[in-house]
């Protein structure tokens, strides 16, 4: 296995220090170390070094639409992002939501070899909304699933969903929820508001976002159980979910890099590759989630990383899907929006990209560690100075509807390594030596 | 302009040039021969994914008139759920030749979306999507506004002159209407003073950014003595929960919300009543409303043919062409 060491890395944009790798871990750490023999050095200077970083909320879309994505293709983007480690979220077909397709997509995310990929688990059969699904086959899988969620629809049942924040309790699983009531939300294409009366689009209000929050948050203060809040959207919805805490209550919320810059004036032109659920909000709204994220109120930025194949996007607003891909842009996007505004130090990336949501999904033994002698090396580097304009197309993911494109961010990774290995050298995925390890 | 897609693109002066260039069209339609030979050899499609008889007739009609060539594609049901989608229909038309599209879509934006992909070449022309924007309507009203109520009511040429000081009361289904959302726009931008009327249900959240006033009350709105009034059409399905609740019954709509006689009879003498039809009597307009001589809502499909002659002309002649040469003595006419 390959050596090797780190020069001039500047750990979590701290001092300049070398870093150590050897046999899958943080051999040493310290200023001037000697390059061992057959070790490759990385000239580091002007570096972050960074814990590998941890996305709760990825499609992979594999099984059932791999024209949009695999399980190969999505983790390569997701290394070639930064990521050592995704949560693939249950909507694929069949849905995930027994062990044997749990296991299936974690056997394939291994087989892969670019990111470790932990099955999210569907709340209910079919994400239908009706009855639990075998939640517990699913954390006693080799899946070991945590992760619990209906994503892309809502376990809108409040009796259903108090027997979900309940039942995971067993397992320390933990209830991600798409907050969005159905009925205020029926044929919704956009944020209901100023932009929508004017372009005549359907309104998905604030209100059906945030109503649900709440009482999601008060059930599981009654039940005593976790919940986490996926892709909150709205400042109403910060601000009850800081009230939540400041109650004590087990709840944590990701936001999206979409919704930390993009706001529904982007519709105006009505171009689907806005169109995306929840819907991108108001200025205001992007203001909240930022001040949020920068507070702690929000825990974590996950990428809701959603390809889709062009023919879904290159139609009509009303008629293409929901979403975006985000996987290789987050970590740019989280940069500008909160790095280099003073909002944030690059200590707070690592604990909003890596160690709290490796903590959440209940990853936090092999992910989301202190760079530290004798954790494993699951490390990301990161050159904050570079910049780059967005791409699609050259992008590692099969699909090209990033929201990004042609537009100019700042930062690169430069490389990604799991376990020891690197899964991206120079910003490019080690296809071989990933190859090498099936 | 190149495209004809939501009255808010147009300035006042563009506006009025349309009505003007209608008022032109209007007079040709007097001969005895109405066909002029403007746009001969030229393709205008009117593609349909959406019912509307009269709409498109009128607008088959203004492209006669100009002697272009009319083809009528006529694709119902969803893009998506029917089979060829919005991108390819547009490629077929493209490879056809159309100089024109006049396009009709239940998707709010359609137009919008033809008009920017690349799909095709020609002037996209919007005849109504969705929730959005029916330009031509708007326009065929305000064309209907001034001829009765600028210019001494009608007694001098109105040319040149916007709306400048008229009060238009529009009544009905705001939030499901492109009707509503066009005609705020262009009539602001001719200098009228809108006020929507209608139940808070079926007025939209962020109405407030609009250049316009709201009511919940129609008799409040009577006193104050505007000069039209335009009637939405309500859908009664709107009532049912499936339908999303928007009022409790039809009565008690058109109670609140429906021109009958009463307040027909408390309207000043020169205001007009207009609706862009098709009507539902005696939902949102009672039969004495609608046959009243001050309705001009018959009036009102005949200038849409005006209308729409003139933005197709200044759409595919691009006002280079005189509107209408004079016969030629020498020329037998078409």
């Amino acid at each position: 296995m390959t050596t090797y060491l780190l020069r001039d890395v500047s750990p979590l944009g701290g001092e300049r220090t070398d870093v150590l790798l050897a046999d899958g871990l943080i051999a040493a750490i310290g200023a001037g170390l000697e390059a061992p023999q057959d070790a490759v050095v990385v000239e580091g200077a002007g570096l972050v070094l960074l814990p590998g970083l941890v996305d709760l909320h990825t499609h992979l879309r594999e099984p059932g639409r791999e024209d949009a994505e695999t399980i190969a293709s999505g983790t390569r983007a997701a290394a070639a992002g930064g990521f050592t480690a995704v949560h693939a979220m249950a909507n694929t077909t069949p849905t995930q939501d027994t062990a044997g397709v749990v296991e299936q997509v974690w056997h394939l995310g291994r087989r892969a070899g670019w990111v470790d990929v932990f099955p999210v688990g569907a709340v209910t059969v079919g994400l239908a909304g009706e009855r639990l699904a075998e939640l517990g086959a699913m954390a006693d899988s080799e899946a070991r699933v945590r992760v619990f969620s209906d994503d892309g629809k809502c376990v809108h049942d409040p009796v259903v969903m108090r027997r979900a924040l309940e039942y995971v309790k067993a397992f320390d699983g933990v209830v991600a929820q798409h907050a969005q009531e159905p009925r205020l939300t029926e044929g919704s294409q956009m944020h209901e508001g100023v932009v929508s009366a004017e372009l005549g689009l359907a309104g998905w209000p604030a209100v059906a976002e945030e109503a649900v929050i709440a009482r999601d948050v008060l059930l599981a203060e009654h039940v005593g159980s976790r919940l986490h809040v996926c892709h909150l959207s709205t400042a109403g919805s910060v601000e009850i979910v800081r009230w939540a805490k400041s109650r004590g209550i087990d709840v944590t919320a990701e936001v999206t890099p979409h919704h930390l810059v993009l706001t529904d004036e982007l519709a105006r032109g009505y171009d689907p590759i806005y169109k995306v659920n929840p819907p991108l909000r108001t200025q205001a709204d992007v203001d909240a989630v930022r001040e949020g994220l920068a507070d702690g109120t929000i825990d974590i930025v996950a990428t809701d990383h959603a390809p889709h194949p062009r023919e879904d996007k290159d139609c009509e607003w009303a008629a293409a899907a929901f979403g975006m891909t985000g996987l290789e842009t987050a970590l740019s996007v989280v940069q500008e929006t909160m790095v280099d505004t003073g909002r944030m130090t690059w200590a707070d990336v690592a604990r909003v990209l890596s160690t709290a949501p490796a903590r959440i999904g209940r990853v936090d033994d092999r992910h989301g560690r202190p760079v530290a002698v004798g954790e494993p090396a699951n490390l990301t580097l990161v050159d904050p100075a570079a910049r780059r304009v967005v791409r699609p197309e050259a992008q590692a993911t099969k699909s090209v509807n990033s929201p990004f494109r042609g537009r100019e961010l700042p930062g690169a990774v430069v490389a990604t390594f799991l376990r020891g290995r690197a899964t991206v050298l120079d910003g490019v995925p080690c296809d071989d030596d990933v190859a090498a390890t099936r | 302009m190149k495209h004809l897609l939501s009255t808010g693109d147009l300035t006042r002066d563009e506006a009025v040039l349309i009505l003007d260039t209608a008022g032109q069209m209007a007079a040709t339609q007097a001969r005895e021969i109405k066909k002029l030979p403007t746009l001969r050899g030229r393709t205008v499609v009117n593609l349909f994914f959406e019912d509307s008889t009269r709409t498109r007739i009128s607008f088959e009609t203004a492209a006669k008139r100009l002697s272009a060539d009319v083809i009528n594609f006529s694709a119902k049901g969803s893009s998506v759920s029917k089979g060829e989608s919005l991108k390819d229909t547009a490629l077929t038309l493209q490879a056809m030749g159309a100089d024109a599209v006049v396009i009709r879509h239940q998707a709010s934006g359609a137009p919008h979306t033809l008009a920017t992909s690349g799909w095709t070449h020609g002037a996209v022309v919007n005849a109504g999507d969705g929730t959005h924007q029916h330009p031509t309507q708007a326009l065929l009203d305000a064309y209907t506004l001034r001829r009765h109520l600028v210019g001494a009511g009608g007694a001098q040429d109105p040319s040149g002159r916007d709306l400048d000081g008229l009060h238009v009361a529009i009544v009905g289904d705001v939030l499901h209407s492109r009707v509503a959302r066009s005609n705020v726009q262009l009539l602001h931008t001719l200098g009228a003073h809108v006020t929507l009327v209608a139940p808070p249900t079926l007025v939209p959240v962020g109405v407030e950014a609009w250049p316009c006033d709201v009511s919940y009350r129609l008799d409040d709105v009577i006193d104050t003595k505007p000069d039209a009034v335009m009637m939405l059409r309500v859908q009664r399905e709107r009532m049912s929960s499936a339908g999303g609740g928007f009022f409790p019954s039809p009565l008690e709509y058109t109670r609140g919300y429906g021109l009958d006689a009463r307040r027909l009879a408390a309207l000043p003498d020169h205001a007009i009543v207009m609706h862009p039809g098709p009507m539902n009597r005696g939902l949102e307009i009672s039969a004495d409303a609608a046959d009243s001589p001050r309705a001009v809502i018959v009036e009102q499909v005949a200038n849409g043919v005006a209308v729409r002659m003139a933005v197709l002309y200044l759409l595919l002649a691009g006002g280079q062409t005189p509107v209408a040469p004079q016969p030629n003595p020498n020329r037998s006419a078409e």
